[in-house]
């Protein structure tokens, strides 16, 4: 156990005293300062590994887990993961801070809330710092349960439980289908470790299960990643409390898609197919987030799509980059390479940026009483503060400078248009879409700024339409957004420190060909001159600034999509239809009679057994050994088969209990034949007693139905059961034939035949029962006093019933 | 001989069967005792039939039929008989409860 692995399981541990602290000091100190030192004593913990790793060297520690399968912990700490960690910490120590003045401690559930935030903190940290794909997945799984518990917070309100129950089945579906990737890509290579399929990339690209390996690995990063179309799940989640939103669903869980796009790049960008569904996916949801946003009335629905939308334009961006690993190294890789740096830098930008706009929204929610902003209006004034972090915010989202927002913006700019000049993977016929796509829907991210700002802050104040009196959040809660607005500005004037310490190593963690190959001369600069990018950025402002201000003037167009074929509509028809499928379905089966459940096992038999011995080919009839049959042996038979169909058709019940004690006897007669004269005896006893406790029980019991209704002629037989039963016979025969024409094995009966000498019996079978298997024929006592036991006590109770 | 024998165990099973999918219980208690006649017979005809003398040292015989086969149905034997006297005693205090032996009366619960 390193210092590494108890960084990952401390908020785990943590977590367990919460409760604890919470019922000691919550009258006191709000519990969330407690829970406050753990992001930042990793945080500081984290910033301690940024020299090494940023010359190149990476921290690994090994932790046995599962040994015997090759399940390891192994904690390893590269660029990428590096800068996922300090995200996860940094702005969980900031969303800490800003719950403690966001929940107040005399209402809300604080103990539950900072469990499943821990818990979601260490299950992150985990997964970013895994090497095992395995373990990388439990902690994946852990993040969409806290992200299913953290939604369903104020589970009291439906909505919440809608939205929870809703990312719970978008992602979990999401987390197995990964599952199933991983499971291929282990396959292919023999190891669990990501850094040992590095070396393997070859045998994965050539191998058959290459692209379905990577379709379900995607499907697990689209789905956390909230790209199109499973981006539904992400608007509902806003039903969490915000600090949750501002953590969770946009700095970092919904990142955690991005990272595995980025950690398995090596092993399989460079292939059309990867940089196709990354980058495609990632543009239609830049896209389709984009437009929606601008519809949106609620400011945290505008703000889930607007996240859906920039994580969109990051994911085409590593799509984009992977083209590098096609070219391998030299300077149309490092062209590409670039792609890679802007997505890391916009996910670093969109976390700051994102992060203050929710707290700021957040506080406007906790000041006014509503995220509406049709009733919002002229908090300008009231709320100077706030606005000013809202415009930092907002301004940087939409690209424009001097915030960091314009910086990876332009960089965007530049990736889309250099990749349109590609020549592989069919680009040059549908290059030229990359740039419009990524122009158009940048138009729409300007407007949907625009909206969040002036919408709230400019305008009239509409004071009846609040809830609340209006006024300045406290000072407290407004240390976080100030501390993320202040970043803001501070990476726009310093990108390079950054990029030195930060970029260089995560895209030398994600394009490992190249940072091995050649200097990386990676130099981010707000003004590079009259280019392309800046004349995109230009025209977004000007297009922008017109669309919204006649914003009223085209708004009507989104209420022409009809609202029976958006994707929340498919999905809730989608879960109604499956439910009642489900139940009309398992109805149908399960119909509650135990005579049909043991016709299914039955059924199961005859196809399992049966099905085995044909698909096995292990069906075969050799009589060569079989002993001679004599006259006398045959009649028994015959006088058997008469009896067991007397049982079968008898009409009366006492005929059937004979006939099934003479049934009885010839089997002993068999017994006999077979020289077994210990099973004779036995049997003789057994079947006299057993027919006397039928005879009794015929006392007591109905007679058969039909006796009872003399007017139906014959056994009414049942078709489906004949053939079951019919069926049964025919498998057990064949099963008896094939065992007596195969014998794979020699009979063990030679030991016990030494009985005298070991066990000083003349009696082989006795000296078995009561030597060689003593203890097992103990238990058979036992089993036999318990049911004599169940019998008296069955007897008994019911005359104490009738007593009564 | 073990042919005529595996046939013989095919009829049993499907008596057996036929009668444990019909709805009276003391049908249902007929056809577990006819089945487990037939495990009887398989297991013995699997163990070998006649292929010496009994599994008795006394008698004097150089060969014996196969003693495992003969230990495992009399233990089966006898816990056979156990489940067989449980059966019946349910049968008859679920017929006192419930009123019927009709398995197709027997569904649901008072909840439903």
């Amino acid at each position: 156990m390193s210092l590494l692995h108890i960084m990952i399981l401390i908020p785990f541990i943590f977590a367990i005293f919460v409760p604890l602290l919470y019922k000691l000091f919550n009258s006191r100190i709000h519990t969330g300062w407690f829970v406050l030192i753990i992001p930042v004593v990793i945080f500081i913990y984290l910033l301690r590994f940024i020299p090494g790793i940023s010359s190149g060297e990476a921290a690994y520690q090994s932790l046995n887990w599962i040994p015997s399968f090759g399940i390891n912990f192994d904690a390893y700490v590269d660029g990428l993961g590096l800068v996922f960690g300090l995200l996860i910490t940094g702005i969980g120590a900031l969303v800490i801070l800003y719950s403690i003045y966001y929940l107040s401690k005399e209402k809300e559930a604080l103990h539950n809330f900072y469990v499943y935030l821990l818990m979601f903190m260490g299950a992150m940290l985990g997964l970013v710092f895994s090497d095992n794909i395995l373990v990388l997945y439990v902690f994946w799984e852990l993040t969409s349960i806290s992200s299913f518990l953290l939604i369903a917070y104020w589970y009291q309100r439906e909505k919440s439980r809608y939205g929870a129950q809703k990312s719970m089945l978008i992602t979990i579906f999401g987390g197995l289908a990964m599952l199933s990737g991983f499971i291929m890509l282990s396959m292919m290579t023999d190891t669990y470790s990501i850094r040992e399929m590095f070396t393997q990339v070859d045998t994965i690209t050539g191998h058959s299960l290459f692209i379905p390996a990577m379709i379900l690995v995607l499907i697990g990063a689209f789905t956390k990643s909230a790209q199109f179309p499973f981006s539904i799940w992400l608007p509902d989640a806003m039903e969490a409390p915000t600090p949750i939103s501002a953590y969770l669903h946009s700095a970092t869980m919904v990142k955690a898609g991005i990272y595995l796009v980025a950690r398995f790049t090596p092993v399989f960008g460079g292939t059309s197919e990867w940089f196709w569904l990354v980058s495609g996916i990632g543009l239609i949801t830049l896209l389709y987030g984009s437009v929606n946003a601008v519809r949106q009335t609620d400011l945290k629905g505008l703000l889930a799509y607007s996240t859906i939308s920039q994580l969109g334009l990051i994911m085409s961006l590593l799509g984009i980059g992977s083209a590098a690993l096609y070219f391998g190294y030299g300077d149309e890789a490092d062209l590409y390479a670039a792609a890679i740096t802007a997505a890391i830098f916009h996910m670093i930008n969109h976390s700051t940026f994102k992060g203050a706009l929710f707290m700021v929204v957040g506080i406007v929610d906790h000041e006014t009483g509503t995220r509406d902003i049709r009733r919002l209006g002229g908090l300008m004034t009231i709320m100077p503060i706030t606005f000013t972090v809202a415009v930092i915010g907002a301004f940087s989202m939409a690209g424009l400078p001097p915030f960091n927002g314009f910086l990876s913006k332009e960089m965007f700019f530049a990736s889309v248009v250099d990749v349109s000049n590609l020549t592989e993977f069919n680009m040059d016929t549908f290059g030229i879409l990359f740039p419009i796509i990524a122009w158009v829907a940048s138009v729409f991210t300007f407007i949907y700024s625009m909206i969040l700002v002036f919408k709230t802050f400019r305008g009239k104040y509409k004071p009846e339409r609040l809830e609340k009196k209006a006024h300045e959040a406290p000072i407290g809660m407004l240390i976080s957004p100030i501390i993320l607005a202040s970043l803001v500005v501070i990476f726009f004037f310093f990108p390079n420190m950054i990029g030195d310490y930060l970029l260089k190593p995560s895209v030398a963690a994600v394009l490992p060909a190249i940072a091995e190959n050649s200097i990386m001369d990676m130099y981010i600069t707000p003004w590079h001159g009259w280019n392309t990018e800046l004349f995109m950025t230009i025209g977004v402002i000007a297009l922008g600034t017109l669309m919204y201000i006649s914003l009223r003037k085209w708004a009507g167009i989104y209420r022409m999509y009809p609202q029976s074929i958006t994707l929340n509509a498919i999905y809730n028809s989608a879960l109604d239809k499956a439910q009642s499928w489900s139940a009309s379905l398992t109805d149908k089966y399960m119909t509650g009679y135990i005579r049909d459940y043991i016709a299914y096992l039955f059924g199961f038999f005859i196809l399992f057994v049966g099905g085995t011995l044909i698909v096995t080919n292990s069906i075969s009839f050799d009589a060569s050994n079989n002993a001679p049959v004599n006259f006398y042996e045959i009649a028994l038979m015959v006088a058997m088969i008469v009896a067991a169909f007397t049982v079968l058709l008898a009409k009366s019940r006492l005929t059937a209990i004979i006939s099934l004690g003479v049934l009885g006897y010839l089997v002993s007669m068999f017994f006999v034949i077979f020289r077994a004269p210990d099973l004779a005896l036995t049997q003789l006893v057994v079947e006299t007693v057993t027919t006397a406790l039928f005879l009794l029980c015929f006392y007591h019991l109905p007679r058969f139905k039909e006796q009872v209704h003399k007017e139906k002629k014959g056994v009414p037989f049942k078709p489906l059961n004949l053939i079951i039963s019919i069926g049964v016979g025919v498998v057990v025969t064949l099963f008896a034939l094939s065992a007596n024409g195969t014998r794979l094995f020699e009979p063990i009966a030679g030991f016990y035949e030494d009985s005298y000498k070991l066990a000083g019996a003349k009696n082989i079978v006795n000296a078995i029962l009561v030597d060689f298997r003593g203890i097992d024929t103990m238990l058979e006592i036992f089993v036999l006093c318990i049911a004599a036991l169940s019998v008296y006590t069955l007897v008994k109770l019911g005359l104490s019933r009738r007593e009564k | 001989m073990e042919s005529l024998m595996s046939i013989l165990i095919g009829v049993f099973f499907a008596i057996g069967t036929y009668l444990i999918l019909t709805k009276s219980l003391l049908r249902i208690i007929l056809g577990t005792s006819i089945i487990s006649h037939g495990v009887h017979l398989l297991i013995i005809t699997m163990g070998g039939v006649k292929a010496g003398g009994p599994p008795l040292l006394g008698l004097g015989s150089t060969s014996f039929t196969d003693a495992l086969p003969q230990a495992l149905i009399l233990t089966a034997i006898v816990i056979n008989f156990a489940t067989t006297a449980i059966f019946l005693v349910l049968s008859y205090r679920s017929y006192k409860v419930l009123g019927t032996d009709d398995t197709a009366q027997m569904r649901g619960n008072e909840d439903e």
